[in-house]
């Protein structure tokens, strides 16, 4: 590799060629302020506050886009550069409201943070805060404008990675504004609201909603029976929301947090999750011998099912009809669980914790009803929970471990990888070799489905049938293998499709400050608690056993159809 | 099944056809965006928001790209404006040769301030950053037509030419 | 060919077109016609002559008679003095300013006199619709020399030697980014003309287009036979609607004449050229972001590097050249390297055009050697200020230039001595100022103009020009304190380095300079809340209401 030397603050740094000054000043161990950076995005450098002075040239030049030249002598912290980066925080400063302490980013905002370490205690400028409507059209996603500080990193995630495109910076100069197309409202719009937007913003610009004060309430209110059930994602991401460190798997203090907060029973959507393979990959089976439409796609996720429906309806045929494994709870909590405990389905009040903000609007379809009632009541994602646990004064790190409640709590391995990008796939793989072949699946482990390459492919010989399978993360590279599937050039058996990056451990709502390098650590995660468990074929779950036994008869079957089954809706572009 | 859009039309059909021909004779020209903006604002004197969005479809563009870049220049609009559109140039040239009491004889004589339409639709008045027409500052442009080397009382006279 | 004895050249650009030239063109030929003349007299619109202020000008050739100002009523005078008696038309001629005599021909003016005329060759002397004339000046014939006895390295060799620097304003040498695009790998190359003139106070390259559009491409077809691209782009303001006309007319010209095309003199070169018009936006005079514009996009500056010799329109290979670099193409390959640097200056050979605008005598466009001074443009060529007033101020460079006082009127204008200065070459924008006009006044247009056209996307210049206009307003309505001129010093010092384009790095410099040369009365205005020139209506208003 081409390796060139330079001085960054009278340190000699070798950095390979092509590398940043940014690059090679961390190299060097000199941390250079940043603010529209992102390390999983272009270079920007639109905020100018990693501004460096080089030895021989005019102008102060971005660091984070500008490369490392053989012999150059860069100075990182001169009084001239001190004060430029002063002067250009406190210009944003002056544009911003000044409600930090009230802001739902307070403590986790980037500018604030940026803000005191450049140790500004004085705007020089008049505060003069543009005033724009709040977007609150939607369940899942608040936009607050007047926070905006045009980074674009949330246009780059919208557009690039998830190639949705809604937002983008409009008018000019002091008027610009990151917003969609004729300020319309997110509702209005083929928004997927997976949220991947709030991730990536270093401020309140973009938040989800914010849902905890229904769910104090009916934790609060005696005639509700308040149940809570916990996305397989989350296990490996509520730990870095109460301040452990990334990649830390929690599943039990989570449970323990959860009756702590009040919740009568603490279920697991891994149970569903198990329950999900069932029918799904009964329903790739019956389509593969019935000749039905294939692919089949997976239909968890649910920014990827509003996507579609937007983007690809013609492609809908395709999809699982299967819920995701969430409303399959919710439908379930309010028939199965009710009959069995004896509650009347209309005091029972379902909570799902979810990594996700698509998830709340899933949660309020309209066709989520088929328990007679609003399946799920209330989705708060990873960051709403931290916020309540917070409120809570709970200890999070010292809490005990403790079990899932019966009979809705217990899963298998396979289960616990649907929250990450791969694991729907290979945890239908391991059921349908078995129920296809009748034979003991030694090896579970479907590596080549794993992992956090783009589009992942795969043929896996199954009694006789070369199946072929394909993964998707991230809504780009969905639309990327959508593309194929319209030309005719996907002769795929089944594809997995995962809405964010990496899958649900990098959903929307997970915790701020998600980035590629902390998804890895999550997956990590999730395997080792694949790893862990007892069960690793979700069809080994003896409670789904035992549910189709007493309740559902058998997957597909009439009483399935009816509850853990949906259909989709065409929806516009535009 | 395909649902290209959700609202009914309010452009009429010819005017759909106009905007799908302009669509078709760019559609392979590289960066074709700005030639069709341009040519839908010469057809329309606007970018209604119904053609913007076929735009989007017939080019495979965001339509959040395309109002991006619409409402990033002074030359295209977003709105219909009144029948003439004066853009009085303030920049230097024009500033230090009188362009203030010029544009201040425009906003008595049309009623209005800069920035505003007249009550009967007639007259918008801008401020341009510069029309390139210096060398006789000060001067306004009327639609695509210039009026240099101004002085206040010429104002009423020029207007009167429009109505 | 016809014969005719006499030509009447009218001026059909912009400025004269809106002083009636055409109702005086159209007399011309009626009233030549009724006297039967028109066999003997051709009337020819041409492009601009430079004498704006004098419009709508007519010249007389052979005998070369400059007569201004002219009318309708005045034709059948010139027809039957001029035109049929042989005798001049005194009270037409042209009159120079500290007067002794009129003056009857072009080339005798003092305005004429300095001025050596490159890139300006044929403006005013051609009809610019008509290639033929193009042609009969020696049109193209550079570019078949080029193309069939010189090699696209003896082509950069002798631009190099040239020492030709790009007129658009940064002056980087013509030659040696012509062999960065050559030796940039891509697929495809692109020339681009940048005509993108939004400079307040130049209108150069309209003028040079409406004028003598073929010398603008016949530059662009030399360019890209040395770069190595076939296909070029002209990016033109939206608002020069007739500049857009005639190199329409001149491109289907010269295709049909097989000057653009395919297999271009025999010689295998292909080379063709798009117009491309802008929509508003000063910024994309910036080649990154013009590229960005051409593409579809928010003509938004692109971060640098890569530069546009690598990866420039659509990702390839770019060389982008102002109008008046490339209309300096064609002499210099024609006349040679040597002949070209002995015009102008050491470092910068070759001329200057420049727009003379504000309160000077001779409004209009020139053409200059490099190096002369400021105090003989504004004197010597421009007849100094109108109406005897005294000089106060030139800004060079238009409204991101600086702005030169008095005592620096001798600075030699070119690229390095003006950088000197405080101020810049620029575009060659010349805005007089005499002493009339406030300079906090005049600090708060230019500030407001890059308020209006800083495009947003980075903070320093987004936010730094809002706010350095409100804090000069701030001065101009007596509502500063002591702490005003610091904080926008320190912001000015910012701007001049932090942001992504040269629009923020230059935005700060009218302020600055005007702070340095003119600092009294910015003082007045803070300290004694008084305005010396009493432009500032807000302070005075504002100083009754205290009293």
């Amino acid at each position: 590799m081409d390796m060139v030397t330079l001085t960054i603050d009278g340190r000699k740094v070798q950095v390979a060629k092509g590398a940043t000054i940014l690059e090679a000043a961390k190299a060097a161990g000199i941390s250079i302020p940043t603010l529209c950076h992102h390390p999983d995005q272009a270079v920007k450098a639109v905020c100018r506050v990693c501004i460096v002075e080089i030895q021989g040239q005019r102008t102060f030049q971005a660091a984070c886009a500008y490369p490392a030249g053989e012999g150059m002598v860069v100075k990182t912290n001169t009084p001239a550069v001190r004060e430029a980066r002063k002067l250009i925080v406190e210009l944003i400063l002056s544009r911003h409201p000044q409600d930090c302490l009230k802001c739902e980013k307070n403590l986790h905002c980037e500018l604030q943070e940026l803000a005191e370490n450049l140790g500004i205690r004085d705007v020089r400028f008049e505060q003069e805060v543009r005033e724009f409507a709040e977007d609150h059209s939607t369940p899942s996603i608040v936009r607050d404008p007047s926070k905006c500080i045009l980074c674009r990193r949330c246009v780059y995630t919208c557009h690039e990675v998830q190639g949705v495109g809604v937002l983008y910076p409009i008018n000019r100069g002091k008027d610009a504004i990151v917003a969609p197309a004729m300020d319309k409202d997110l509702a209005d719009l083929a928004c997927a609201l997976c949220g991947q937007c709030t991730l990536v913003c270093p401020t309140g610009a973009i938040t989800e909603r914010d849902d905890t004060a229904k769910v104090w309430a009916a934790i609060a209110d005696p005639q509700k029976h308040v149940v809570v059930q916990t996305a397989p994602a989350t296990r490996a991401t509520l730990g870095e929301e109460m301040g452990l460190p990334a990649g830390t798997l929690v599943t039990g203090k989570l449970v323990a947090a959860l009756r702590r907060l009040g919740f009568d029973r603490v279920f697991d959507t891994d149970f569903t999750a198990d329950l999900t393979i069932l029918e799904e990959g009964s329903e790739l089976i019956e389509r593969v011998k019935t000749g039905g439409k294939l692919p089949l796609i997976t239909s968890c996720s649910p920014g990827w099912i509003k996507f579609i429906e937007h983007y690809y309806p013609d492609l809908l045929p395709h999809l699982s009809t299967c819920k995701s494994p969430q409303q399959m709870f919710g439908a379930l909590a309010k028939t199965y669980y009710a009959e069995k405990a004896g509650i009347n389905p209309k005091d029972i009040f379902v909570v799902s914790i979810m990594p996700c903000t698509a998830k709340k609007f899933e949660g309020q379809r309209p066709e989520m009803n088929d328990s007679g009632y609003q399946d799920v009541d209330v989705v708060l994602t990873s960051r709403e929970l931290g916020r309540m646990m917070r409120q809570a004064g709970l200890d999070f790190e010292h809490l005990p471990e403790e079990d899932y409640d019966l009979p809705l709590g217990i899963s298998t391995g396979a289960a616990a990888i649907f929250g990450a990008t791969g694991g729907v796939m290979e945890a239908a793989l391991r059921t349908a070799y078995e129920l296809l072949t009748g034979k003991t699946l030694e090896d579970v482990d479907f590596k080549a489905v794993r992992g956090m390459e783009s589009i992942k492919e795969a043929a896996v010989p199954v009694d006789g049938l070369n199946v072929k399978v394909a993964v998707a993360h991230g809504l780009n590279n969905a639309r990327k293998l959508m593309d194929k599937l319209a030309a005719g050039q996907a002769d795929y058996h089944f594809i997995e499709i995962m809405c964010c990056p990496g899958g649900c451990i990098g959903g929307g709502g997970q915790p701020f400050g998600t980035n590629n390098a902390i998804r890895g650590k999550r997956i990590d995660a999730i395997y080792r608690e694949d790893q862990r468990m007892e069960f690793r074929k979700s069809h080994e779950n003896p409670v789904i056993k035992q549910l189709y036994a007493e309740y559902l008869g058998r997957p597909l079957g009439e009483k399935s159809h009816h509850l853990l089954h949906t259909h989709y809706t065409p929806r516009s572009k535009y | 099944m395909a649902v290209a859009t959700k609202k009914p039309s309010v452009l009429s059909k010819s005017a759909l056809a106009k905007v799908d021909q302009i669509i078709a004779r760019h559609k392979d020209q590289p960066g074709p965006l700005l030639p069709v903006l341009h040519a839908l604002q010469a057809e329309f004197k606007y970018l209604p928001e119904e053609a913007l969005v076929r735009v989007a479809i017939g080019l495979d563009i965001p339509l959040s790209k395309i109002y991006g870049v619409a409402s990033f220049y002074t030359l295209f609009n977003l709105r219909p404006k009144a029948e003439h559109v004066i853009r009085a140039c303030e920049s230097a040239p024009c500033h230090v040769r009188g362009a203030k009491e010029v544009i201040e004889a425009l906003e008595n004589a049309l009623g209005v301030k800069v920035g505003e339409d007249t009550r009967d639709g007639r007259f918008t008045l801008e401020l341009s950053s510069c029309i390139g027409v210096c060398g006789v500052a000060p001067a306004i442009m009327i639609d695509d037509e210039v009026f240099g080397n101004l002085t206040p009382d010429m104002v009423p006279g020029i207007l009167a030419r429009f109505n | 060919m016809e014969f005719y004895r006499s030509h009447v050249l009218v001026c059909a650009g912009t400025n004269c077109s809106l002083k009636g030239n055409r109702a005086v063109r159209e007399a011309l030929v009626q009233e030549v016609a009724r006297r039967k003349l028109d066999r003997e007299v051709k009337v020819v619109e041409t492009g601009c002559f430079g004498l704006c202020e004098q419009g709508p000008t007519i010249v007389i050739y052979p005998e070369g008679v400059l007569y201004c100002q002219t009318t309708v009523a005045d034709i059948p005078e010139i027809v039957e003095t001029h035109l049929l008696k042989g005798r001049l038309v005194q009270r037409l001629l042209y009159k120079e300013p500290v007067a002794t005599k009129p003056v009857q021909t072009a080339p005798e003016l003092d305005y004429f006199k300095r001025q050596v005329r490159v890139v300006l060759r044929n403006c005013g002397l051609i009809n610019p619709e008509v290639v033929e004339e193009y042609l009969a000046q020696g049109g193209y014939q550079a570019l078949g020399k080029a193309l069939t006895t010189m090699s696209p390295d003896e082509v950069i060799a002798t631009i190099k030697n040239a020492k030709l620097r790009g007129r658009g304003g940064a002056g980087f040498p013509t030659g040696l980014k012509w062999e960065f695009a050559r030796k940039a790998a891509g697929s495809r190359k692109y020339i681009v003309g940048n005509a993108d003139e939004g400079e307040p106070g130049t209108f150069k390259d309209r003028l040079i287009l409406e004028g003598d559009p073929h010398s603008v491409l016949e530059g662009m077809a030399i360019a890209g036979y040395a770069v190595g691209a076939d296909y070029g782009y002209i990016y033109i303001r939206g608002e020069y609607t007739l500049s857009i006309k005639r190199l329409k007319l001149a491109i289907e010209q010269a295709r049909k004449l097989g000057l653009l095309g395919r297999d271009i003199f025999g010689s295998g070169f292909d080379f063709d050229v798009e117009i491309r018009t802008g929509a508003g936006a000063y910024v994309c005079g910036e080649e990154t972001a013009l590229f960005e514009s051409l593409e579809g996009g928010r003509g938004e500056p692109r971060v640098k590097p890569p530069y546009p010799t690598d990866a420039g329109l659509f990702g390839q290979p770019t060389s982008i050249n102002n109008v008046e670099t490339l209309a300096n193409v064609a002499p210099i390959i024609s006349r040679g390297a040597d002949w070209f640097r002995s015009l102008g200056t050491e470092r910068t050979p070759g001329t200057k055009v420049f727009t003379l605008t504000g309160d000077i005598v001779n409004e209009g466009l020139i053409e200059v050697p490099m190096g002369i001074t400021l105090r003989e443009v504004i004197y010597d060529i421009g007849g100094g200020t109108k109406d005897g007033k005294t000089f106060k101020m030139a800004q060079t460079g238009g409204t991101s230039g600086g702005c030169l006082p008095q005592e620096l009127l001798d600075v030699p204008m070119d690229y390095d001595n003006l950088a000197a200065a405080g101020s810049a070459l620029g575009s060659g924008a010349l805005l007089i100022m005499d002493d009339t006009h406030c300079i906090v006044d005049v600090a708060k247009c230019f500030a407001r103009f890059f308020e209006h056209e800083s495009c947003g996307k980075c903070v320093p210049c987004r936010e730094g020009t809002m706010r350095l206009y409100q804090l000069v307003d701030k001065i101009t309505r007596g509502e500063a304190d002591e702490g005003t001129i610091p904080l926008i010093t320190a912001l000015a010092e910012m701007m001049y380095k932090s942001p992504l384009c040269p629009l923020g790095q230059t935005a700060p410099l009218p302020i600055m300079s005007t702070l340095k040369y003119f600092r009294d009365e910015y003082d007045a205005h803070i300290n004694e809340k008084r305005c010396p020139t009493g432009t500032c209506k807000a302070i005075a208003a504002r100083v009754q209401v205290a009293d």
